[in-house]
């Protein structure tokens, strides 16, 4: 983690503005796209093989939008790539990373800077409304495993972008003994166990981008 | 695997364009991806709107034209549509009575469909929905997606729309729709697994000798495999499923409906087996419909769907149809 953010967030100062978004996002998408193959891979095991290319499909598009337009503040940066993902993944994923962004940036409000626990809560609010979207609680080896795990390690005192990323890792992990119940592995039953889940695996992708421009 | 496509990415838009060629009256949006019939919105007339991913067809573009469905939207290969596809369709067919919109009960699908219909409901168009749930393998719980839409949404497509011809409105349209998916439930089986572009391997190992039980039309395994089994014993197997959630007294309409990579003469033997079966648990066939109609991609099997129906079902079943993939009586 640099200084200047571990620092301001000591401070309580405002220290993540919009190019930091910019940059997180585009991250992710190298991410998902250098990940592409496992990411279906592991969605063939125990669901239907598109993970991966539906996810770097909505990523393409999101990086392409913020390249064409003038990055706002950071909630208008998590907005838009919300609506982008809403417009172009499809399937489950499509509306569910597209609300966790969107109601990230809705709650950011319009400010220029955020700090680190204004992500920690905007993303947290973000979360919950994937939640109460899919219906899924934790356990239930979805997105959400690896997704809280990350959220409640940034939220600890002294809690970091690296620490939630490796929570995120560690939950995503986790995924792989737990009975879906939800989304299209839930139709496997006791056979969806032994498989880590795909959407585990892509949430900790974002976490992981976010603790590498970070420490860039 | 070999496959007829230029590249991966462009599948769709593709096939799209081949729909564009061949009917032309259907009115092929390719860049928003709708396909609408030409004279929509039909004066007073509700307007019934599917989609999903696509590597199902015919269903659901196939399904479009007068006596079916007004719109439909297609996803990427097994992916569902975005809501901006939907709210297009909406309001392409809306004539002022309404649109249904027609779910089959998958998480993405039911999701996007959602979003859309408050999309569209902002937009001014008045929706109902419904979910098509029919699929016998998957236990409908809360520990689970629920069951899966699978071949009841042709019928659920076809009785609904006819209604809706006749000028039924449009929460008459929804109950019909309702009605004909709770009468229905399907069972499917595959003996090999599908190929999808983005992939371009299996999406499952199913070993050579062996076949699986209760599949999905994603490619998703089922819930049990077993050593191959014979047309008869299948057929055995899956009507017994089928009807162990299905009591009827009522005839019934049959789909014998191939996965995609399963020949005409395997599945009109299935069909006979799967006629001597319904013989032996005396329930009477109304009328049968024997081909590929929803698909997997290249996945060879067969489902068998049960629809039971009474004098009005039969009568919206019967009534004239004229789209790419069904189509009688005009």
């Amino acid at each position: 983690m640099p200084s200047s953010v571990s620092s301001s967030e000591t401070a309580g100062e405002p220290a993540l503005d919009a190019a930091f978004f910019h940059r997180w996002l585009t991250a992710a998408a190298a991410a998902i796209s250098r990940e592409a193959t496992r990411l279906t891979d592991l969605d063939s095991a125990i669901g239907d093989a598109d993970h991966g290319s539906n996810m770097q499909r909505g990523f393409t598009a999101v990086t392409e939008a913020l390249e064409k337009e003038p990055p706002g503040p950071p909630g208008a940066v998590l907005i838009l790539a919300g609506r982008q993902l809403i417009s172009k993944v499809g399937g489950a994923s499509g509306p569910l990373y597209g609300t966790l962004l969107r109601r990230a940036g809705k709650a950011l409000g319009d400010a220029e800077q955020v700090t680190v626990r204004q992500l920690a809560d905007a993303l947290r609010t973000g979360v919950d409304a994937v939640a109460q979207l899919g219906g899924a609680a934790p356990g239930d080896k979805t997105m959400l495993d690896a997704l809280l795990p990350a959220l409640d390690a940034l939220a600890t005192d002294g809690g970091s972008f690296a620490a939630a990323s490796e929570a995120a890792d560690k939950g995503a992990l986790a995924t792989v003994p737990m009975l879906a119940r939800k989304g299209r592995a839930s139709y496997l039953g006791e056979r969806s166990i032994g498989h880590q889940d795909p959407g585990a695996t892509s949430s900790a992708l974002l976490f992981a981008a976010l603790a590498e421009v970070a420490s860039s | 695997m070999k496959m007829l496509i230029n590249v991966a990415e462009t599948v769709v838009a593709d096939a799209l364009r081949g729909m564009a060629a061949a009917h032309p009256e259907l009115m092929v949006d390719i860049e928003n991806r709708v396909i609408v019939r030409r004279d929509a919105p039909v004066a007073g007339k509700v307007g019934l709107v599917s989609g999903g991913g696509s590597g199902h067809e015919p269903l659901h573009g196939g399904f479009v034209g007068p006596g079916m469905l007004d719109a439909a939207c297609p996803g990427e290969v097994f992916t569902s549509p975005v809501p901006d596809q939907m709210v297009r369709a909406a309001a392409a067919v809306d004539s002022g009575k309404g649109v249904l919109f027609i779910v089959k009960n998958y998480t993405g699908d039911v999701l996007n469909f959602d979003m859309a219909a408050e999309l569209a409901e902002d937009e001014g168009v008045q929706i109902a929905k419904v979910l098509v749930n029919d699929d016998v393998a998957v236990t409908d719980s809360l520990y689970t997606a629920g069951r899966r839409g699978t071949g009841a949404t042709l019928f659920v497509e076809k009785i609904a729309s006819a209604a809706a011809e006749e000028g039924a409105p449009l929460d008459r349209v929804a109950a019909l729709a309702r009605q004909v998916n709770e009468s229905s439930r399907s069972f499917g089986v595959a003996l090999s697994a599908c190929t999808t572009p983005a992939k371009g391997g299996p999406t499952f190992d199913l070993p050579a000798g062996e076949l699986e039980l209760g599949v999905g039309i994603h490619g998703e395994p089922g819930r049990e495999r077993r050593a191959m089994m014979t047309s008869h014993e299948i057929a055995d197997f899956a009507v017994d499923a089928v009807l162990e959630e299905l009591r009827t007294d009522n005839p019934v309409l049959v789909l014998v409906n191939g996965m995609g990579a399963t020949p005409l003469l395997e599945l009109y033997g299935f069909a006979a087996e799967v006629h001597r079966v319904l013989g032996e648990r005396e329930v009477v066939v109304a009328h049968t419909l024997v081909g590929n109609y929803v698909t997997s991609l290249d996945m060879a099997g067969a489902s068998v769907t049960l629809c039971r129906v009474d004098e009005e079902l039969l009568r919206l079943w019967n009534a004239p149809v004229r789209t790419a993939g069904l189509r009688w009586g005009c």
